[in-house]
């Protein structure tokens, strides 16, 4: 079923009665040439990027819930591309570059919005961090331009430029930024690769791994063994359990970070805006509903919910940001469970064990690298060879003294 | 959260930074044999397991004692709460 304007209208005037679910629901089938363990958005991207790009048939994508139901149905939907290092930032703008035409690669509307991120400065030294974070982004082919404080009031007069603790200086903005529907982003990824002939089967948790003489051979499920030649795992937030379960240790610390969303307003916020000094962010959705979040709750955790002082510290930073938001209510609060890495920056590799390959430790940035993630994840599932822009995202970087860290801050995941 | 601090009782978790895994109790040693990887895994490699976790909080608002903290990573509920000098103390063989 191949979606068009032509077929929204011939179904308007019919009743709906045409439209069919957007991928079957398949019994899992002894054995495949690949197996993606998860069932979120990096490991729907890879799926169907096995499929489409590099022609890989027998593939099948195990969820241990409902598709959809881990961290891309948990997030604060930005993409953008403004990194810095040379490990990252090439790698970022390729996934935006992926983004721009994503809708057309899967015939499905994810609703991606480029309307632009705003990171706001509050010192001169942050100003001059911003530019060279600005010539960095060109220099890997991304945009970027440095607002000062005129530029800024021009977008947002309504932001409070003299907060005594936090006046807005400037900011660095990339128009090419946005947003995407993050629930479209799966439904999209998920038919794509279903018509490609992917099994995707939900509610299958995989509960461990069958391991030979140091060759994977396939994956004990809750719906029974499963033979593979080769498995991915992309299960954001949960890989260090998962990957325990293969006998390995990661360099990564579960933790909690929330998500908020107020009523549904009138327009007032048409980009992205970010607090980085109060951490504190915020879009509004299409439907109206300010959208924002801040820092993690700071101690490992896989509950998928927060607790109190965060949302109050959170809360505060958008106060101090925008103090209109005093006067719109909480509609609903939700936590994901972040994969935080000890340098802040993601790992794709293959693992010590013959047939075995991660895709973790994409700390609180997972969403925006969905396409590029899944692209690089497939390139290196298909050919044992990293993909050009991913090859700085290894595993044993940490032992080599090659970590990536983006923030300067040091191997705690507790100050990303 | 609420923390049972040993010796001033019940204490809001705000009044806590947290460290991460108690194993960082065990700091290997950099003149022995193979110290590198001792170090890496002790610098970067985590169990991160769901469930009962030992890890340690530092009472920065408080008496400024670090604690050894059990707590559920799945539920948020707190098990247990010694003072880290206790418990590096013990694993050196016993009390001073």
């Amino acid at each position: 079923m191949q979606f068009s304007g032509f077929r929204v209208i011939k179904e308007a005037l019919t009743g709906h009665k045409g439209w069919k679910p957007l991928w079957r629901n398949p019994d899992p089938q002894p054995s495949y040439d690949y197996i993606i363990v998860g069932g979120g958005g990096h490991g729907l991207a890879t799926a169907w990027n096995l499929a489409r790009t590099f022609g890989a048939k027998r593939i099948a994508v195990l969820e241990k819930g409902w598709l959809g139901s881990g961290n891309i149905g948990r997030n604060t939907t930005i993409i953008r591309s403004n990194y810095m290092l040379p490990g990252n930032e090439p790698f970022y703008e390729l996934s935006m570059k992926l983004w721009e035409r994503m809708e057309q690669d899967l015939n499905f509307n994810a609703m991606v919005s480029q309307r632009g991120i705003l990171n706001l400065a509050h010192t001169d030294a942050q100003r001059d961090a911003f530019r060279r974070r600005g010539n960095a982004m060109r220099f890997a082919g991304a945009d970027s331009e440095l607002l000062d404080q005129d530029g800024v009031r021009a977008m947002y007069p309504w932001l409070n430029f003299d907060n005594a603790r936090f006046p807005i200086k400037g900011g660095l903005l990339q128009r090419r930024g946005g947003t995407a529907r993050h629930d479209g982003v799966a439904w999209g990824y998920a038919r794509a690769a279903d018509r490609l002939g992917v099994d995707i089967i939900q509610n299958c948790e995989v509960t461990g791994f069958r391991i030979e003489n140091g060759r994977l051979r396939g994956v004990e499920t809750s719906r029974g063994f499963i033979g593979a030649g080769k498995v991915g795992v992309a299960v954001a937030g949960s890989s260090g359990r998962v990957m325990a379960k293969a006998g390995l240790r990661l360099p990564i610390e579960s933790h909690v970070l929330q998500a908020f969303v107020s009523e549904g307003l009138k327009p007032v916020v048409d980009g992205v805006i970010t607090f980085g000094a109060g951490h504190f962010y915020v879009s509004q959705s299409d439907k109206g509903g300010l959208v924002f979040g801040g820092d993690i709750d700071g101690y490992n955790s896989y509950a998928q919910r927060g607790n109190l002082p965060v949302i109050e510290d959170v809360i505060e930073g958008g106060m101090a940001l925008m103090p209109a938001i005093g006067r719109a209510r909480l509609l609903r609060a939700w936590g994901g469970i972040m994969d935080m890495s000890m340098d802040g920056s993601p790992i794709i590799d293959r693992t010590p064990i013959e047939g075995l390959y991660l895709n973790a430790g994409w700390c609180y940035g997972g969403f925006k690298a969905t396409p590029a993630s899944g692209l690089c994840f497939a390139h290196l599932l298909a050919t044992d060879r990293p993909h050009e822009t991913a090859r700085f995202l290894r595993l044993d970087r940490f032992a080599r003294g090659l970590v990536i860290d983006e923030k300067g801050m040091g191997a705690q995941p507790n100050l990303h | 959260m609420l923390i049972p601090h040993p010796l001033l009782g019940l204490r809001d978790a705000q009044e806590f930074t947290y460290l991460g895994d108690a194993a960082l109790l065990n700091r290997p040693d950099g003149m022995a044999e193979g110290a590198a990887e001792a170090f890496f895994d002790y610098a970067y490699l985590r169990d991160n397991p769901a469930g009962p976790h030992r890890e340690l909080w530092f009472h920065e608002q408080g008496d400024r004692s670090w604690l050894v903290v059990t707590r559920d990573t799945v539920t948020h509920e707190i098990l247990g709460a010694e003072l880290a000098r206790d418990v590096a103390l013990a694993a050196k063989g016993g009390a001073q």
